[in-house]
């Protein structure tokens, strides 16, 4: 599993990170984080409200900041 | 005004202070004017947020990409006022909008009504001024979003774009994602809360210092330099308006009380805009993907509408 975070650096976006890194613990799987800070790569993925989450190369959210369940729920699912 | 009785009794009967003089009118002011302000800033974003969980810019995006120019201008800038927007996405937005094929005129439209509609500063107009100020706040923020779109559209600045956009092919879909009600009830609790922690501190100081200025200030020193008899006024409302980006909670009480001591409302409506509308954080954003140029001429056409509706406003009223 892939998990990518898009963001171009504030302040939401690295707490997203944090909030994924402890999901993804939680969760036991087996993921491999990123984040996505090139303005290119994230246009790319049609995202226009940043942080956005991506698992496996979906928009699974946007514009907002999850909680650690939320994640863990969102990773479940795909 | 039971509000305002309750303080009263606060102040004059239980703590004793006599009633009339300075310090304990300041005090009064204070207490009545924080727990107001706080009070309607809680139930308004929690309200505006809800609302705004049912829209979304890619939604935004979608419908915008199938009209044309001046119809575009007008529906972006009313977008403006519902979606949710940080300045902290003001890029991709703005990438996002050109990648569906939107003008640039349009796309500026929205840029300049979202952050002049923020939830903030309708907030603290709609607490402090009532629903006519925030309502003209609102219609002449959404002329200036609409003529400053037109008039950026029309001269031909997409080449002062940095970053190459690559159209969508075909047409464009936002995906829709179903939420609950109960989500959007706690999401929108927690955006408030959020937002509560990080503005309550400038609420405070704002309307410190204005029940000082309220108490001590005499009213002939603000007129002379905030009122009628200042014919520049409006212009130097708009430049100290620049920098006191994101501080809405903090100027508004003072605003409030410098109109109530003679400040024109119009001089008070461009200080407002200027606030919210202007800011040089976000210029700085958009220093990555916009030519000097075009960000000059953004800002420049954005304060030229602001000063203008504010001398406007002080001609007709």
């Amino acid at each position: 599993m892939k998990i990518e975070i898009l963001g171009t650096g504030c302040s939401k976006c690295k707490a997203l990170e944090e909030a994924t890194k402890q999901a993804v613990a939680q969760s036991g799987m087996f993921a491999q984080i990123e984040k996505v800070e090139e303005i290119q790569k994230i246009m790319e993925y049609g995202v226009m409200s940043t942080p956005g989450l991506v698992i496996d190369g979906k928009v699974v959210s946007t514009g907002k900041l999850l909680s650690v369940p939320e994640i863990v729920d969102l990773i479940k699912a795909s | 005004m039971m509000w305002q009785e309750s303080v009263n009794v606060l102040v004059y009967k239980w703590l004793e202070l006599p009633q009339g003089d300075k310090l304990s009118d300041a005090l009064n002011f204070f207490i009545y004017d924080t727990v107001k302000i706080l009070f309607l800033l809680i139930v308004i974003i929690f309200i505006v947020t809800l609302l705004r969980s049912y829209f979304s810019t890619e939604k935004v995006r979608e419908y915008l990409s199938k009209k044309h120019e001046y119809t575009g201008n007008v529906l972006a800038a009313l977008f403006g006022i519902i979606t949710p927007f940080c300045s902290c996405s003001a890029i991709p937005l703005f990438l996002g909008f050109l990648q569906a094929r939107i003008p640039i005129g349009v796309t500026f439209s929205f840029l300049i009504s979202a952050p002049l509609n923020n939830e903030i500063a309708i907030a603290m107009l709609f607490g402090i001024f009532g629903w006519k100020v925030t309502a003209l706040y609102i219609g002449f923020g959404l002329l200036v979003a609409i003529i400053g779109g037109i008039i950026i559209g029309r001269l031909g600045l997409e080449k002062d774009v940095l970053i190459e956009v690559k159209p969508i092919e075909g047409e464009i879909h936002a995906q829709d994602r179903k939420i609950v009600f109960k989500t959007r009830l706690i999401d929108a609790k927690e955006y408030t809360l959020d937002i509560l922690r990080k503005i309550w501190l400038y609420v405070l100081v704002g309307v410190g210092v204005g029940a000082f200025i309220h108490g001590y200030v005499p009213t002939e020193f603000i007129t002379s330099i905030a009122g009628a008899d200042n014919p520049f006024a409006v212009p130097l409302a708009t430049l100290l308006g620049v920098p006191m980006y994101s501080n809405a909670a903090g100027v508004m009480p003072l605003i409030e009380v410098l109109t109530s001591k003679g400040m024109l409302l119009g001089t008070a409506l461009s200080f407002m805009m200027a606030i919210t509308a202007l800011s040089l954080p976000e210029a700085m954003i958009l220093k990555r993907v916009m030519s000097l140029k075009l960000i000059a001429i953004f800002f420049g056409t954005v304060t030229l509408g602001i000063v203008g509706v504010g001398y406007l406003f002080n001609a007709i009223l």
